[in-house]
């Protein structure tokens, strides 16, 4: 049996990773893509307003990025806690 | 050929390679009908999840209502994408690590209650009830616009062959032509996308042609003359808060709608449910981006072609005609000029939410009304493609909503013959009785989807609202406190259900009362600026903060059940074949 508190350091480590994330996709979903959208849409990404582009297109992307970021930091935390399967 | 061949050669292809799986992938347990024996890829779970998640609306509607709605119309691409996030991050990795079969169960075995289990496979069933109408509809709608078949006859050949495939294949079956389903519905949405790019701006790649060709410009200087806001500027048909709300509310509900919790259940590892959420993401999101672009290029295309031209002009062209027939567009010449108008406002008032084509709304100069489904519909034909694209476009249509239905299907005939059966009124059945029953339990699911589909209530779209609403506000709370808070107890889960449903129920009903009771008027115009399609995101916040009082008012739950959480929180084990 392993001691209780490298689980608890592995349990830690994941929700400080999670609320990260988290941030990043809040901010990403309703500041720049909903409440700054129309004062960045004065600024242009090729020739598309960027408020607008993030909200169609950016935001997207973003989200498939930080699923793969998620699972490959956590392949690394699995790891390094022992947890991991096989 | 004609188009019309094609199609019968196309779908009838796809429907017998959908049965030849089905029969192929077989079952003979339960493990194999509820969870598709725990043998699935991540890859093909993401390719499965997406065509599970993207629904007939998805395919047919959705980029004709972001063309309407122009900027706003991005609640549905964030919404609908961004709940992903949630799901792989919260959700997704513990529930696989439980090792078990449905939603209900976990809800049920972490805070020990039936109440909990019960209410869970409620709220399961009822969501999975509002959203199969909607699908089997959109079968109808393909087979009726595409090969003159009566809708009735269409929706029940689309119930045949889902229940060939889902009752002799469960879990698996579904899953393995669900990846099926969506490598035909991509190609068929990408082929006319890619060549609508590559006709109007010479970049054939979406979206890389809606950031860097000047359409969105072009667009935006023409809505501007013709009276219309930019295409472009935020908030022009909904409020920023009721833009959040929305998103918000889509994203909560789309994590916590069962049919697609449970595709996470069928990976080997915690590991590949990580994995698969990424796949599924990546999968959703080449059409979630081909979307928007094919809704800005073509709207740009049809003011172009049709607006400040004279009528008998415009009606010679081919796919004006045709879809003119089918009711989709229509043109009316208001002011007796000859010359078709495209202006802001309605063409033809309104009967019972329908256009009235023998009514013209003389109270604005628009001459044009579209269908949101022609953006997609119309495609191949305005880029002058081959009929087999067409056909193929018939084929994509009727993979996008086999597929959900098949997914909802799944998750319905648990929710009764595991969670209500099994877990509640008999836990003795034997493992024989729970697969046959599981299979029977699709039957009257079926005959619901066939009935709701041949007559569907008038209110269909406008409860799928409910559905997101009662998703966020029930499950997703429950579900994430289970995981996240160690503390969290039955009666803390079970009044903030209670609280958030009930919340969340009753806003929408007073919200939708014209459309649920035939009311004049709403009872309700709405809460605070925020609308039934966000009022989720309200209920899940009541549920959470009611949950995290009363929890913290009652004792703590007992040891085993926080050993579960210590359990689940660790991806060691998942595959041992310690299973219900």
């Amino acid at each position: 049996m392993k001691s209780e508190s490298p689980l608890r350091a592995y349990w830690r480590a994941n929700v400080r990773l999670i609320a990260t994330l988290l941030t990043v996709w809040f901010v990403t979903a309703y500041g720049v893509s909903i409440v700054f959208a129309p004062w960045l849409n004065q600024f242009r990404l090729g020739s598309t307003p960027l408020g607008f582009w993030l909200a169609q297109q950016g935001s997207i992307y973003v989200f498939i990025l930080l699923i793969w970021i998620y699972a490959r930091a956590m392949d690394t935390l699995d790891r390094r806690y022992e947890v991991h399967e096989d | 050929m004609t188009v019309e061949q094609w199609t019968y050669l196309i779908v009838g292809l796809s429907f017998a390679l959908y049965i030849y799986i089905g029969y192929a992938s077989r079952v003979r347990d339960t493990k194999g009908f509820y969870v598709a024996g725990r043998g699935v890829p991540p890859i093909a779970n993401g390719a499965a999840t997406a065509a599970d998640w993207m629904s007939a609306a998805s395919f047919i509607s959705m980029a004709g209502l972001i063309a309407t709605l122009g900027y706003d119309g991005a609640i549905y691409l964030m919404g609908w994408t961004g709940g992903y996030v949630l799901l792989a991050l919260l959700l997704a990795p513990y529930l696989r690590k439980y090792r078990k079969f449905t939603v209900p169960d976990f809800v049920g075995d972490r805070y020990a209650s039936q109440t909990a289990r019960t209410l869970a496979a409620l709220a399961t069933i009822f969501i999975s009830l509002v959203y199969v109408a909607g699908q089997m509809r959109g079968v109808g709608i393909v087979f009726s616009r595409f090969l003159a078949i009566d809708i009735a006859q269409g929706v029940l050949l689309g119930v045949a062959v889902t229940a060939f495939f889902a009752i002799l294949g469960g879990m698996k079956g579904v899953t393995w032509t669900q990846a099926a389903q969506y490598t035909i519905l991509i190609i068929a949405y990408l082929i006319p996308g890619v060549a609508l790019a590559y006709l109007l701006t010479g970049n054939p790649i979406p979206q890389l042609a809606f950031a860097f060709s000047d359409i969105s410009e072009r667009l935006n200087q023409l809505q501007t003359d013709l009276g219309f806001s930019e295409y472009t500027a935020p908030f022009q048909s909904k409020s920023m808060l009721d833009v959040l709300a929305i998103t918000g509310a889509l994203m909560v509900g789309t994590a916590g709608l069962p049919h697609v919790i449970i595709r996470f259940y069928t990976t080997p590892d915690v590991r590949s449910a990580r994995y698969s959420a990424f796949w599924a993401l990546l999968f959703i999101g080449l059409l979630y981006t081909t979307a928007p672009a094919l809704a800005m290029f073509a709207r740009y295309n049809l003011i172009n072609t049709l607006h400040g031209k004279p009528m008998e002009q415009v009606r010679q062209i081919d796919w004006v005609a045709k879809w003119e027939q089918t009711g989709l567009l229509k043109l009316v010449d208001k002011n007796g000029d000859g010359v078709v108008q495209f202006a802001k406002g309605k063409a033809f008032l309104e009967k019972s939410g329908k256009p009235d084509f023998n009514a013209p709304d003389r109270s604005n100069p628009n001459e044009v009304y579209l269908d949101n489904d022609i953006i997609v519909l119309s495609t191949p034909e305005v880029a002058q493609l081959a009929p087999f694209v067409i056909a193929l476009l018939a084929a994509g249509g009727l993979a996008a909503a086999l597929s959900t239905a098949s997914g909802l299907l799944i998750a319905m005939s648990s929710a009764v013959a595991h969670d209500l059966y099994y877990r509640v009124f008999n836990p003795r059945a034997p493992e024989r009785l729970r697969l046959l029953v599981g299979r029977l339990a699709m039957v009257p699911a079926l005959f619901a989807a066939a009935y709701l589909g041949i007559n569907p209530p008038g209110f269909v779209a406008q409860v799928v609202a409910f559905a997101f609403g009662l998703a966020a506000s029930g499950l997703f709370p429950a579900i994430l406190s289970g995981i996240f808070d160690r503390r969290m107890n039955a009666q803390g889960a079970i009044a903030g259900m209670v609280i958030g449903l009930g919340f969340t129920t009753v806003m929408i009903a007073l919200m939708r009362a014209p459309q649920l009771f035939g009311a004049p008027e709403p009872y309700l115009k709405d809460f605070f600026g925020i609308s039934a399609e966000g009022i989720g995101i309200v209920g899940m916040a009541l549920n959470l903060i009611t949950a995290l009082v009363v929890s913290r008012l009652t004792p703590p739950p007992p040891a085993h059940i926080q050993e579960i959480v210590d359990s689940i929180r660790i991806p060691r084990g998942a595959g041992e074949a310690l299973e219900e």
